[in-house]
């Protein structure tokens, strides 16, 4: 199966990852792959583990245990703001948008572009022209041109709207893994497959991107390989091309057992 | 079976675009009123503030003569300058109930140093910003470390504050006599810079406009500006796109701190003494200049310059209505409506965000 990607070397790779809160143990011994130039679908069920494991690669939650490599070079994260740096980004279930402040504002939150010269070093003057410029770039890559002005709020889009500037942020920054968790769970069915073409705008940038949702539709068309998680570890991972829906929340459920060739995948 | 899983809203593109094409919803006046307002904060203190010096300028027409204008924005410059503090700290979502504690025992720094003390005027006067500093950064590291609510905090402050500076003074004022023969330049933002028209221009009314403008700049044009509103607007998302909060957090009450002091140099210009019991009730008055002036108090969307109007009028409404031989209370009930008008108008914004 897939044997396409899993010729290449893995982007982003886990071995072993342990997190305990307490006496409840999170992830035990979590392994995790991420091919280039895919989209890797997480599945599993609710208390599976699942969050934990995507803080643990997003740098939100620090493993107890276990190894992460980017690139096959190994890597720790202690804050989200590490992952970045090497080009992780993550769009958040809640989006981690600022509402009062304007799509432009929103993208460069947290980094945000200082003018060249004395107005730049001396009185720490922001670039806005580049930055909204950037930002209406990178919304029309994506097609989102139709948002009329770069400076409204946020609080003024559609969810759907909103979730399009998130992307486009995680898209925009992420140089090597986009990871987006439960994008479509709060959208309507029409915002929803704007969202689940954007993904695929973002894949043919060449951009991996591990998608972690609920909604087995959505998985099973757009993504290339799901990750099923059960019980604080992978499961296996299966080919959506070669299995059915309910086969798969059998699994995750536990009501059936992974094929036999899936398990090593 | 593995196709029939995509075919659900395969239909769909058929289906009326409108949401899907990511256009605006219809607007009524209504709608364009609330949105003019959200974009521009400062539109509804600016227009009230115009409308009120009209209207008490029909009422009573020596209101409009230059020397009265002037007096109303001397009047308010002390609390002008704490407003900008007060901002910072309420945009994040705060609440400073200290403030004017910080103040009067900056006042006494720079007077006892500078007055008693015989310290040279410079080194005095950043003593006195220095403390207030501190004094401001202690309140942000309860808030932003210890992670007390920070009403709770500078409630405790204030009292903190309040009892250090009963005891630094030795319940005495500094007089004005004694000021002018040791240091004399310590009143210096109480002098007349011009007197145009009949109208006297204080230094203190040119450092209220100069500190607001710097102030503006900074929440506008700096990345710690904007970090200011993404806090008080979404704690969360700002963590998530990699601010530090608390960083960001102790230095806004530290840097309110410095207003504070800095404002307690404009003071001992402007009342020409120091007291230990003055500016007691700055504090409310600061919040309700940052209320009337369009900030919310739920954090992340105001202004400094809407602060500045709010002061201003605050003090056209007192004023006006004493020369409109308005009794005191008539007043205070004047006030107090258009802090009620200034709240309700932020809920209903808020509501139209949704």
């Amino acid at each position: 199966m897939s044997d396409t990607t899993n010729h290449h070397q893995p982007v982003l790779r886990a071995r072993g990852l342990m997190k305990r809160y307490g006496t409840v143990v999170a992830m035990n011994g979590a392994d995790f792959d991420l091919y280039p130039n895919e989209i890797l679908g997480v599945i599993g069920d609710n208390g599976a583990g699942k969050t934990t494991l995507i803080r643990a690669i997003s740098g939100a939650t620090v493993p107890d245990h276990g190894t992460i490599e980017l690139d096959g070079k190994e890597v720790q994260f202690r804050t989200p703001d590490d992952a970045r740096n090497e080009g992780i980004e993550t769009v958040y279930q809640n989006l981690a948008l600022s509402p009062a402040l304007s799509i432009a504002d929103n993208m460069f939150l947290g980094r945000e572009v200082r003018k060249s010269g004395i107005m730049g070093s001396l009185f720490r003057k922001l670039d806005h022209k580049h930055m909204e410029t950037f930002a209406r770039d990178k919304l029309s890559e994506l097609g989102l041109l139709t948002i009329q002005n770069i400076n409204q709020a946020v609080e003024t889009l559609s969810g759907g709207q909103r979730q399009g500037v998130a992307v486009a942020r995680a898209a925009a920054f992420g140089s090597k893994v986009v990871i987006m968790d439960e994008p479509t769970a709060a959208l309507g069915v029409k915002e929803s497959r704007r969202v689940l073409d954007l993904i695929q705008d973002v894949k043919a940038k060449g951009m991996p991107i591990v998608l972690i949702s609920h909604n087995m539709p959505h998985v099973f068309e757009v993504c290339d390989r799901i990750h099923i998680h059960r019980l604080g570890r992978r499961l296996c991972t299966v080919d959506p091309k070669t299995i059915s829906m309910s086969d798969a929340v059998a699994m995750m459920t536990g009501a059936m057992e992974p094929p036999v060739d899936a398990i090593s995948a | 079976m593995s196709q029939t899983h995509s075919d659900f809203d395969t239909n769909l593109s058929s289906a009326d675009e409108a949401v899907a094409a990511f256009e605006k919803d219809d607007r009524t006046a209504l709608s364009v009123i609330r949105h003019a307002v959200r974009d521009y904060p400062t539109l509804v203190p600016a227009l009230v503030l115009f409308v009120s010096v009209l209207a008490f300028g029909f009422i009573a027409p020596r209101f409009l003569s230059p020397g009265v204008l002037s007096l109303v924005v001397q009047q308010v410059t002390v609390i002008g300058i704490v407003a900008i503090a007060q901002t910072l700290i309420i945009l994040t979502a705060g609440i400073d109930l200290s403030v004017g504690a910080i103040l009067v025992v900056s006042t006494f720094v720079m007077g006892r140093l500078a007055v008693s003390a015989g310290v040279p005027l410079p080194l005095a006067i950043a003593a006195g910003m220095s403390i207030g500093t501190l004094m401001g950064a202690f309140n942000g590291f309860l808030v932003a470390k210890i992670k007390l609510p920070p009403f709770i905090v500078t409630l405790g402050t204030l009292s903190v504050f309040t009892a250090l500076k009963l005891w630094y003074s030795g319940s005495e004022s500094i007089r004005n006599s004694d000021i002018e023969a040791n240091a004399p330049s310590l009143l210096f933002f109480g002098e007349a810079a011009a007197r145009p028209f009949g109208a006297t221009i204080t230094y203190s009314g040119i450092a209220l406009i100069l500190l607001a403008i710097i102030f503006w700049y900074i929440l506008q044009h700096t990345a710690w500006g904007r970090h200011v509103y993404a806090i008080g607007d979404d704690p969360e998302a700002a963590v998530l796109s990699g601010i530090k909060t608390d960083r960001t957090l102790i230095s806004v009450y530290a840097v309110a701190g410095l207003i504070c002091g800095f404002g307690a140099w404009v003071a001992i210009g402007r009342v020409g003494s120091i007291s230990p019991i003055s500016f007691e009730e700055i504090n409310l008055a600061t919040i309700t200049a940052v209320v009337i002036g369009g900030t919310s108090l739920f954090g992340g969307r105001g202004s400094i310059p809407g602060s500045v109007l709010g002061a201003l009028i605050v003090g056209v409404f007192t004023t006006g209505l004493s020369l409109a031989g308005v009794d005191d209370y008539w007043q205070m009930f004047a006030v107090g409506n258009l802090v009620l008008i200034a709240v309700a108008l932020d809920q209903w914004l808020r509501r139209a965000s949704q």
